[in-house]
C-alpha cells in the first residue's frame, strides 16, 4: 500500500486535522481497488500510517460487507434480491446465473472469470432487476440481457 | 402532474448535472446573498420558519434540529449529509446526486454557513457509483470556482467539504452510527442522549440531514420560508421526493407536492397497478415504515376528499409513515409470506450485532420464516413471531430491530390467513409468487 500513501495524504487536506482515522475505510476501498483484497501486509502498512492499533483495523474489515481478504474472479457479479428486484424477477435471474456459471452465490467459476454474490437493496428499484458487475449497475435486465452481459465479459 | 416543484424544477438533460448548468438556472445566487446580507441564526431561523421536515425517514423539523447548535460557541461543529441511501425501495437521493449535486452542495455551504462549521461530509453509500462520480466532479468544480476553501467569495467564511464512501452496511443510514465510520471504527448506533447536536462526530455538536432535506435548503433561502409554506399543507410543508417500485407501470423517482392524492399518484402519475391487476397492499415508506393494505388504498380511491394523502400527519393518523419515500406496489397474487421472508432475512443480515435483542431476534424470526416457507411451519409459529417482535421493541439502540418487528407484525396482521394457510398446507396459497 506504501505508493499509495502520497494519494492519501492528499485527502488529508479537506479533513478536520487530527482525526486521521477517518481515513481507514477510504484507505481499505483504495487498497482493495488496486490489489482486489486487503493483504496483511496492508493492515500492518495502515497500523504504521494511520497510527491505529491492528484491531481496530480488523474490526471494521469484519464489519462492512464490501470489504474483503480474499481475491475473487475478474468479474464480481452482484444480484439483488431486496423486495423491489424479487418483484421483477430477481429470483429468475439468480437460478439463471447459477445454471450459466456452475457455481453457487458466494463461489468464483474454477476459471477465475467470474465470482457470483446475492446483495440486499442497492437502490436501484425503480430499474428492478438489477445486477451490479464490478462497480457498475446494469438495471431492467431480462434474461436475453443477462446472456448477453455475459457474452461481454471475457 | 404530481404538484409544484421545489427540487425537479427544471429539465434534465446530459449537462444538467454540471456547474454552468445549475448557474444557469440560478445556482449559488443564494450562497452570494446570505455571505453579503445574512448573519449565520438568520439563516436558520429562515429554516425554522419554512417548517421544513427532515426527508429520510423520521420527518423531524430541520430547523429545530439545527437550533440544537450554538454557532458562536467557539467549538468545531460539523454537518453531514446522509447520502447512504439503503432502505430498500428508496433510491431517490440518487436522483439528486446524479442529476443536480450542486443543488446538495450550495445547500450544505449555506447550512455550514448557518451551524459555524468549517468542515462536512457527505457519507455516500458505497455501492452508488454513477452518483458518487457525479457528486465527486461537482465537488472539484465548486473547489475550483471558488465555493469551498478558504475565505468563500471574499468572505470570511471558509469550509472544505469531505466526500466519504461507505463499504457496504445498511445501519450506517442510521445517523449517530455513520459517525462511528467516519471516526475509523465499527459502525455502531449510539444511544441519545447526548443527542448529535451536543455531542456527535469527534464528540464535537454536529448536524446529520438527509440528501434530500439539505438540498431543499437552497430553494428556501432563494425564494424565502414563506414561499415555501406555500407549497405542501400547512403542517408538512413542501414537496417529497418519492421514489416508487414494485408492481407498477412507470416507477422511478417522482416530485409529489406534500398533500397530493395518493390514488391520483398511484393510478395516474404512475400509470397504475403493472398489468392492470388489482391492488393488494402499498408499502409507503420503505419496508421500514407500516405495510398498509389495498383495502385502505381504496378507500382513498373512493373520494379524493375523504381519502388519503401523501403528507406527513395523514400518514401518521393512517398508522403509517411517508418514512424514506421507498414507496413499493404490491399487486393481488403476491405472496406476502414469501415477501415477508425477503424482509426478515434482510433485517438479519443487516443487524450490526451490537444490540442482543436485534442481533439474536432477527436471526429467530429469519430462521421462523424459513421454516414455514420451507414447509415445516408449526402452529405457534405466528405466536412466536409476534413475540419476538414485541420484545424486540424499543429494547434496542437504533430502530433497526423494531422495524423487523414492525413488518413481521403488520404483515401478520393484513394477512393472517395466508400464513395459516402456508402452515396448514405446507405451500404457499399464491405458489410462492412475488412477480
Amino acid at each position: 500500500m506504501k505508493h499509495l500513501i502520497p494519494e492519501f495524504e492528499r485527502l488529508k487536506t479537506r479533513l478536520p486535522p487530527g482525526h486521521d482515522a477517518t481515513l481507514l475505510v477510504p484507505c481499505l476501498r483504495r487498497i482493495q481497488e488496486d490489489r482486489g483484497f486487503i493483504d496483511n501486509s496492508d493492515i500492518d502498512g495502515l497500523v504504521e500510517y494511520l497510527g491505529i492499533p491492528r484491531i481496530q483495523i480488523e474490526e471494521a474489515l469484519s464489519f462492512y460487507g464490501m470489504l474483503r481478504r480474499k481475491p475473487i474472479g475478474r468479474w464480481h457479479l452482484q444480484v439483488c434480491r431486496n423486495v423491489s428486484c424479487s418483484m421483477r424477477g430477481a429470483e429468475r435471474l439468480i437460478d439463471q446465473l447459477i445454471g450459466k456459471l456452475g457455481v453457487q452465490p458466494g463461489e468464483t467459476t474454477p476459471d477465475g472469470r467470474f465470482t457470483l454474490s446475492t446483495v440486499e437493496c442497492l437502490g436501484s428499484c425503480g430499474t428492478a432487476p438489477v445486477v451490479m458487475v464490478n462497480e457498475a449497475y446494469h438495471e431492467n435486465l431480462s434474461a436475453a440481457d443477462l446472456d448477453a452481459l455475459l457474452e461481454r465479459l471475457d | 402532474m404530481t404538484g409544484r416543484k421545489v427540487l425537479m424544477d427544471f429539465e434534465v438533460t446530459p449537462t444538467s448535472h454540471s456547474l454552468d448548468d445549475y448557474r444557469a438556472r440560478g445556482g449559488y445566487e443564494a450562497l452570494e446573498k446570505v455571505l453579503r446580507t445574512m448573519k449565520p441564526r438568520e439563516v436558520t431561523q429562515e429554516i425554522v420558519d419554512s417548517g421544513l421536515q427532515g426527508r429520510g425517514g423520521a420527518a423531524f423539523p430541520a430547523g429545530r434540529k439545527w437550533q440544537g447548535i450554538d454557532p458562536d460557541d467557539g467549538q468545531p461543529h460539523y454537518l453531514i449529509a446522509n447520502a447512504d441511501e439503503g432502505e430498500p425501495g428508496t433510491f431517490k437521493d440518487r436522483w439528486v446526486l446524479e442529476y443536480t449535486p450542486h443543488t446538495l452542495l450550495e445547500s450544505m455551504l449555506l447550512s455550514c454557513y448557518a451551524l459555524g462549521v468549517r468542515h462536512c461530509f457527505v457519507y455516500i453509500r458505497g455501492e452508488y457509483d454513477l452518483p458518487w462520480r457525479r457528486l465527486d466532479a461537482a465537488v472539484e468544480e465548486a473547489y475550483a470556482a471558488g465555493y469551498f476553501g478558504e475565505n468563500i467569495l471574499g468572505s470570511d467564511f471558509s469550509c472544505d467539504l469531505f466526500v466519504f464512501r461507505g463499504a457496504g452496511a445498511y445501519v450506517c443510514g442510521e445517523a449517530s452510527s455513520l459517525l462511528g465510520s467516519i471516526e475509523g471504527t465499527r459502525a455502531f448506533p449510539r444511544n441519545r442522549p447526548p443527542r448529535m447536536t451536543v455531542r456527535g462526530l469527534h464528540q464535537a455538536p454536529t448536524v446529520v440531514n438527509n440528501v434530500e432535506t439539505l438540498a431543499t435548503i437552497a430553494w428556501i433561502i432563494r425564494n424565502g420560508a414563506s414561499a415555501f409554506r406555500e407549497v405542501g399543507t400547512e403542517k408538512s410543508p413542501g414537496t417529497r421526493l418519492i421514489s416508487i417500485s414494485g408492481h407498477i407501470a412507470r416507477p422511478g423517482v417522482y416530485e409529489v407536492e406534500l398533500g397530493y392524492s395518493w390514488a391520483r399518484f398511484l393510478h395516474e402519475d404512475c400509470g397504475g397497478v403493472l398489468g392492470g391487476r388489482p391492488l393488494k397492499a402499498v408499502i409507503p415508506g420503505g419496508i421500514s415504515s407500516q405495510v398498509l393494505t389495498g383495502k385502505d388504498a381504496k378507500v382513498l380511491t373512493a373520494g379524493e376528499v375523504e381519502g388519503l394523502t401523501l403528507d406527513h400527519e395523514k400518514l401518521r393518523s393512517a398508522g403509517s409513515s411517508l418514512g424514506s419515500g421507498g414507496m413499493i406496489v404490491i399487486a393481488e397474487g403476491t405472496c406476502m409470506v414469501r415477501l415477508l421472508q425477503i424482509m426478515l432475512r434482510f433485517y438479519h443480515h443487516e443487524s450490526c450485532g451490537q444490540c442482543t435483542p436485534c442481533r439474536e431476534g432477527t436471526g429467530w424470526m429469519h430462521r421462523i420464516i424459513d421454516r414455514i416457507v420451507a414447509g415445516d411451519g408449526r402452529p405457534e409459529d405466528l405466536e412466536r413471531l409476534n413475540y419476538i417482535a414485541g420484545f424486540n421493541d424499543g429494547t434496542t439502540i437504533c430502530g433497526l430491530g423494531d422495524a423487523a418487528g414492525y413488518a413481521a407484525t403488520a404483515m401478520l396482521d393484513n394477512f393472517r390467513e395466508e400464513f395459516d394457510y402456508f402452515i396448514e398446507h405446507k405451500r404457499s396459497k399464491f405458489a410462492g409468487n412475488l412477480e
